[in-house]
């Protein structure tokens, strides 16, 4: 028995040698694409010999859907967000993923019971928790901001914003500055009144924005002191902070949490490898192990109980998760229903508003 | 050469008897084929490489099946039953019918998407509607309105109706800010999503800025360099084309370094108490941006035409007019600079064109109000709308042409040099 | 003067027009390209500069019409210093190599351009215009544009623009070394009946000797940035002072040698192979001092019967005979040298000389000019 599974193993190995000696994961770069490398992809080299390539785009849904569409992929395993992972699996871009398959929790927990809910798609698996959240400068603002509503006030808090150059979480952040509870900022924003309202908050700062479009810009604004404060992925903000010493402060009022999940493109060239690889990845451990270089919160029940200090030895990584209950005060989930439907057409009426002088 | 004799047949013969022409054309095909022989690898990748792609993109300008594709039912439907006829249970029974197979093939957010376009929500209300749509029974108006109640909406069956059709002008239309009526007719989008035609506007404008601030920068150092002995010109030739041997986004980036409020530009006026450090100026991630590093970096296509035309210009024509009694402005003006339009024409034309289709650099330091049509071309690209991307492109090169027909009508394109 | 009439209207004869004073020009600092020039043009007067290229003529010509500015000293115009007058206040005409006629703009308009810079109105310029071109035969080109005209016309029309507005002083730079030999003869003629009867006052520069000869009162050699000579053309033909004008104008034969007698405007001169000549001395004056004889090809004899009394002859023998229509051209070996010419009138009575035939040759003393070596 124990010779036929090393005999198994082999030739399962020797078939990935044969025809996939490696495979293309395309990511958002930066921190987060790091500690991916780390947690992920080197060890499943070190496993099963197959090289991980990583790529980056500023958000892998679209050349996904682009390559999808032009029938020429070469991305096996994408990292996307929430809405987009829906919306490309709702328009058959996406491999479908067997949920039986993926590694149990340690103590036997089944994986669909482990995940969080709502964290395992048909098309989709869940990796982290992130949310978008302000940060600040604390060297030019040593009494500094401490909510959403702060960020939109140029009188008390002059200088420029930098924000991400799309609708989603800018809306949100907007309502929540204008008043809005969290709990109520989708149902305002799925009227059209609601909608006026969320642009005309941003409207009363937009001369002030600097937009930017990658995950990676927003620290850099900060650190070159082209913006005063801006909105980020918790993660890069903590980064530049603890392993870069940059005097940055996260303001977790009003944060947006999201999900990352990976997604296998239809027609990925190495389907095989790359339905390994998010098994491989995904299991409790793995989760666990992306916590020691970036503060995102891993997307198992069980992952939370191994998470400890980060990579330098000594910062505790709770306190900067997204989930904290300290962090978790006036939270918002992103409605990712919401965004699928509504993302095209809310980005249309956001490039008008952006391009408008 | 056959001497040529008057023919019986009136036209004139060579001295063996053949038509001169026939004779001429004998004489001359063979070193015509061997000359196309030679363009034709040219002629080949030109066809492959612009041609052709040309060609596919304003077609898909036109067109797009995604719904046709995806609703067979309602398609006929639309067919059997003209603009006007009642929305009745058959309409729905076809929808529910399409509807159906879409949840199978799980295509019911691509039928959305393509109407989404055009009526806001409606690819939500696809998706959540094919969600259930094994469960819809007869009568199926009842059952789908009471799934969605948006379904009972003019505006979405004008939709559908046009998108059962796969060529559609609605692309073309939205590139200018109009969308398709609940009737069919034709009126204005919504205010707050109108954006193309003032973004056509914006890029002709910031366009010819550009190329006049070009014209303005590069007429002198044009001059200067076609005036210089020749070894200084050399090297300050080597100036203006230092430019071209540098990336195009390390020249980009280096105006970012250049301009930005903790740039050098800034620093310097802050160093020398010229503005305050809470006053630093904007200069870059705005329209400001844009126009200063665009100049830049088009400058030497508006430079070599104009040298090239200066250069073989002799000293004598502004000595003539100079010896004839005019002082040197009006030597300039009215002897020097008319002879000099074609390079300004040429270099006009050159730096205008290019500008119109610029897109990197807006990109990179226009922020928001520096953006130019090609920046949205390039966004519906990314988002895979690539109808809407190419009816703007498609547009852009339309507008392009018949600037170069007015161009062509006024100042002629025989009065072009560009070098 | 020598028996050559000159056209200068007698109340204006020798006033003054023109005149270079001390005047230097250098482009780098540090050589010359004119050295102390002292040139003084009469009012009237036709005046060539007249040297080969690099000689500083033209250089002369830019500092007059204000284009380059002299160095050094001083240019006066109708006694007036006009160093730092700008060019389009100085009121001279000019005509250049290339013609420099504006390329955009049509003919009338060429002629138009310096009488509307002046301010002059639209009649007055009509007639001005009509009479400068009838004056040189163009009036019914009126309308064309510089690009449609030949080289001859284009000329004409240089010509009409750099008189329309009646300067007093025009300047040509080689305006007709662009022509075929015919259309230049030509112009030559028309340039020269332009100036005399007009009573302008005109420099003009060339390199060509026979242009120069032909048309000017007065011709100014320059070389090395210095004037050789300045004379009528006939003196300068005829009696140049020194070998490099003898050489530059026309064609001339050498002998090399020394001087072995010399008295009363005679000289003897032992050539190097030997021979005696005669000679009158131009730029020499001691006994034993080297010399270079010239003499022009068609003064010298070799028929017996023409021989001047008491001439000395040498032997030379004929080389090569042209025949050039209305001239024979004969080449000699003459005293060691294989390039010595005679020229002579093809007439019914004249002698073709055969290679081989040896003769003996000989000329007036007063036509072989004793110069410097």
């Amino acid at each position: 028995m124990k010779k036929l599974l090393v005999t198994t193993t082999a030739l399962v190995g020797f078939a990935y040698g044969a025809q996939a000696a490696e495979i293309t994961v395309m990511s958002w770069g930066g921190a987060y694409a790091e500690s991916q490398i780390e947690a992920y992809h080197k060890p499943f080299t070190a496993q099963t010999g197959v090289t991980v390539v990583s790529v980056d785009a500023d958000n892998p849904a679209v050349p996904v859907e682009a390559q999808v569409k032009a029938g020429n992929v070469s991305i096996d395993v994408a990292d996307v967000e929430y809405p987009d992972a829906v919306r490309l699996c709702d328009e058959g871009m996406l491999e479908t993923i067997d949920h039986s398959t993926l590694p149990p929790a340690p103590d036997g927990t089944p994986a669909t019971q482990d995940f969080l809910p709502g964290l395992l798609l048909d098309c989709a698996v869940a990796t982290i928790t992130f949310s978008t959240i302000f940060a600040y400068d604390a060297s030019v603002f040593p009494e500094g901001p401490t909510s959403i509503s702060d960020f939109f006030d140029l009188q008390k808090f002059p200088g420029k914003r930098g924000m991400g150059k799309r609708p989603r979480a800018n809306l949100e952040m907007a309502l929540m500055a204008d008043g809005v509870p969290a709990a109520e900022v989708y149902d305002v924003l799925s009227t059209p009144a609601g909608v006026d309202r969320a642009f005309a908050k941003l409207d009363s700062i937009k001369g002030d924005i600097i937009w930017w479009e990658a995950g990676a810009q927003p620290p850099q604004l900060l650190a070159d002191g082209e913006v005063a404060m801006t909105t980020a992925y918790n993660g890069r903000i903590f980064n530049a902070a603890i392993a870069e010493n940059k005097p940055f402060t996260v303001v977790w009022d009003g944060q947006i949490q999201e999900y990352d999940l990976w997604v296998v493109p239809k027609g990925a060239p190495n389907l095989e490898a790359a339905m390994e690889f998010v098994k491989f990845s995904t299991d409790t451990q793995r989760l666990a192990d992306q916590a020691k270089y970036i503060s995102y919160g891993p997307a198992r029940t069980s992952s939370s109980a191994l998470i400890g200090l980060f990579k330098d030895g000594k910062t505790e990584m709770l306190p900067h998760m997204p989930t904290n209950p300290d962090n978790m005060k006036n939270a918002l989930g992103s409605n990712f229903e919401f965004w699928a439907d509504r993302n095209k057409e809310l980005e249309e009426r956001f490039n008008a508003w952006l391009a408008a002088n | 050469m056959a001497e040529a004799v008057a023919g019986s047949g009136g036209g004139l013969r060579t001295a063996d008897g053949r038509p001169l022409g026939e004779a001429l054309a004998q004489a001359q095909g063979r070193a015509r084929r061997r000359a196309l022989l030679l363009v034709a690898p040219l002629l080949l990748f030109v066809l492959f490489s612009f041609v052709v792609p040309i060609g596919q993109l304003l077609i898909s300008a036109f067109s797009d099946d995604d719904f046709a594709r995806n609703a067979p039912a309602l398609g006929a439907w639309f067919d059997e039953n003209p603009r006007g006829s009642p929305i009745d249970e058959s309409a729905y029974a076809a929808l529910a019918a399409d509807l159906k197979a879409a949840k199978e093939n799980r295509t019911a957010g691509q039928m959305g998407e393509r109407i989404n376009y055009e009526v806001s929500g409606a690819r939500s209300l696809f998706t959540s509607t094919a969600r259930n749509a094994d469960k819809f029974e007869p009568p199926y108006r009842e059952a789908i309105l009471a799934a969605r109640a948006e379904w009972d909406n003019p505006r979405l069956w004008e939709s559908m109706r046009q998108a059962s059709s796969s060529v559609t002008p609605n692309f073309f239309l939205a590139a200018v800010d109009l969308r398709r009526s609940e009737t069919g007719g034709i009126e204005r989008a919504p205010e707050e999503v109108r954006v193309y035609q003032m973004l056509f506007m914006r890029t002709f404008a910031l366009s010819a800025l550009i190329t006049v601030l070009c014209l303005l920068l590069g007429y002198p150092i044009a001059h200067l360099l076609a005036t210089l002995p020749l070894r200084y010109s050399n090297l300050l030739m080597i100036f203006v084309l230092l430019p071209f041997w540098t990336s195009l986004l390390v020249r980009t980036t280096s105006w970012i370094v250049l301009l930005q409020s903790e740039g050098v530009l800034n620093n310097i006026l802050v160093g020398f108490g010229i503005i305050g450090d809470d006053g630093r100026i904007r200069m870059i991630y705005n329209q400001t941006g844009t126009i200063v590093a665009m100049t830049h970096i088009l400058l030497p296509f508006m430079v070599l035409p104009l040298y090239s035309v200066m250069r073989p210009i002799p000293p004598s024509y502004v000595r003539a007019a100079r010896s004839l009694g005019a002082s040197s402005w009006t030597a300039f003006r009215r002897i020097y600079v008319p002879q000099t339009m074609p390079g300004v024409a040429a270099g006009g034309l050159l730096v205008f064109i290019l500008a119109v289709g610029y897109y990197i650099t807006p990109a990179l330091v226009g922020g928001a109000t520096g953006q130019l049509i090609s920046n949205l071309i390039a966004f519906h690209f990314e988002n895979s709308n690539w109808s809407m991307a190419a009816a703007l492109a498609s547009l852009l090169l339309l507008a392009v042409l018949i600037l170069y027909w007015l161009y062509d009508r006024l100042i002629g394109i025989d009065n072009l040099k560009l070098g | 003067m020598t028996g050559r009439e000159t056209r200068v209207p007698s109340e204006t004869a020798n006033a003054t027009f023109v005149e270079f004073d001390r005047v230097q020009k250098s482009y780098d600092g540090i050589s010359l390209v004119v050295k102390d020039l002292n040139l003084t043009v009469a009012k009237g007067e036709f005046l060539t500069m007249l040297g080969p290229s690099g000689s500083g003529k033209t250089t002369c010509l830019m500092m007059l019409a204000g284009f380059e500015t002299a160095t050094n000293g001083e240019i006066r115009l109708d006694g007036r210093p006009i160093n730092l007058v700008p060019p389009h206040k100085r009121g001279i005409g000019m005509v250049f190599q290339n013609y420099a006629l504006f390329p955009h703009m049509t003919v009338a308009e060429n002629l138009a351009f310096p009488l509307e810079v002046r301010g002059m109105g639209k009649s007055e310029r009509e007639a001005k215009i009509t009479r400068a071109l009838d004056m040189v035969q163009m009036g019914a080109f009126a309308a064309r544009r510089p690009a449609q005209l030949s080289g001859g016309q284009q000329q004409r029309i240089a010509l009409a623009r750099a008189l329309v507005f009646d300067p007093a002083l025009v300047l040509m730079d080689e305006p007709l070394g662009a022509l075929d030999k015919q259309l230049r003869e030509h112009m030559q003629f028309e340039i020269k009946h332009l100036h005399e009867s007009l009573g302008i006052t005109v420099v003009y520069v060339t390199h060509d000797q026979g242009e120069a000869l032909t048309m000017s009162d007065r011709v100014a050699v320059f070389n090395d940035g210095v004037v050789q000579q300045l004379a009528p053309p006939d003196e300068l033909y005829e009696r140049p002072v020194n070998s490099f004008v003898a050489q530059f104008i026309g064609e001339n034969n050498k002998l090399h040698g020394r001087i072995e007698e010399i008295e009363d405007g005679r000289a003897l001169v032992r050539l190097d192979t030997g021979e005696l000549i005669d000679a009158t001395p131009v730029n020499v004056s001691a006994k034993g001092q080297r010399t270079l004889v010239s003499i022009r090809p068609e003064r010298v004899e070799f028929k017996p019967e023409m021989m001047p009394d008491g001439a000395h002859t040498i032997e030379a023998e004929v080389l090569e005979f042209i025949y050039m229509g209305d001239l024979y051209r004969t080449r000699l070996r003459v005293a060691g040298s294989d390039d010595f010419v005679i020229k002579s009138r093809n007439t019914l009575t004249q002698r073709r000389l055969q290679p081989g035939e040896r003769i003996r040759i000989g000329w007036a003393p007063q036509d072989a000019r004793a110069l410097d070596a």
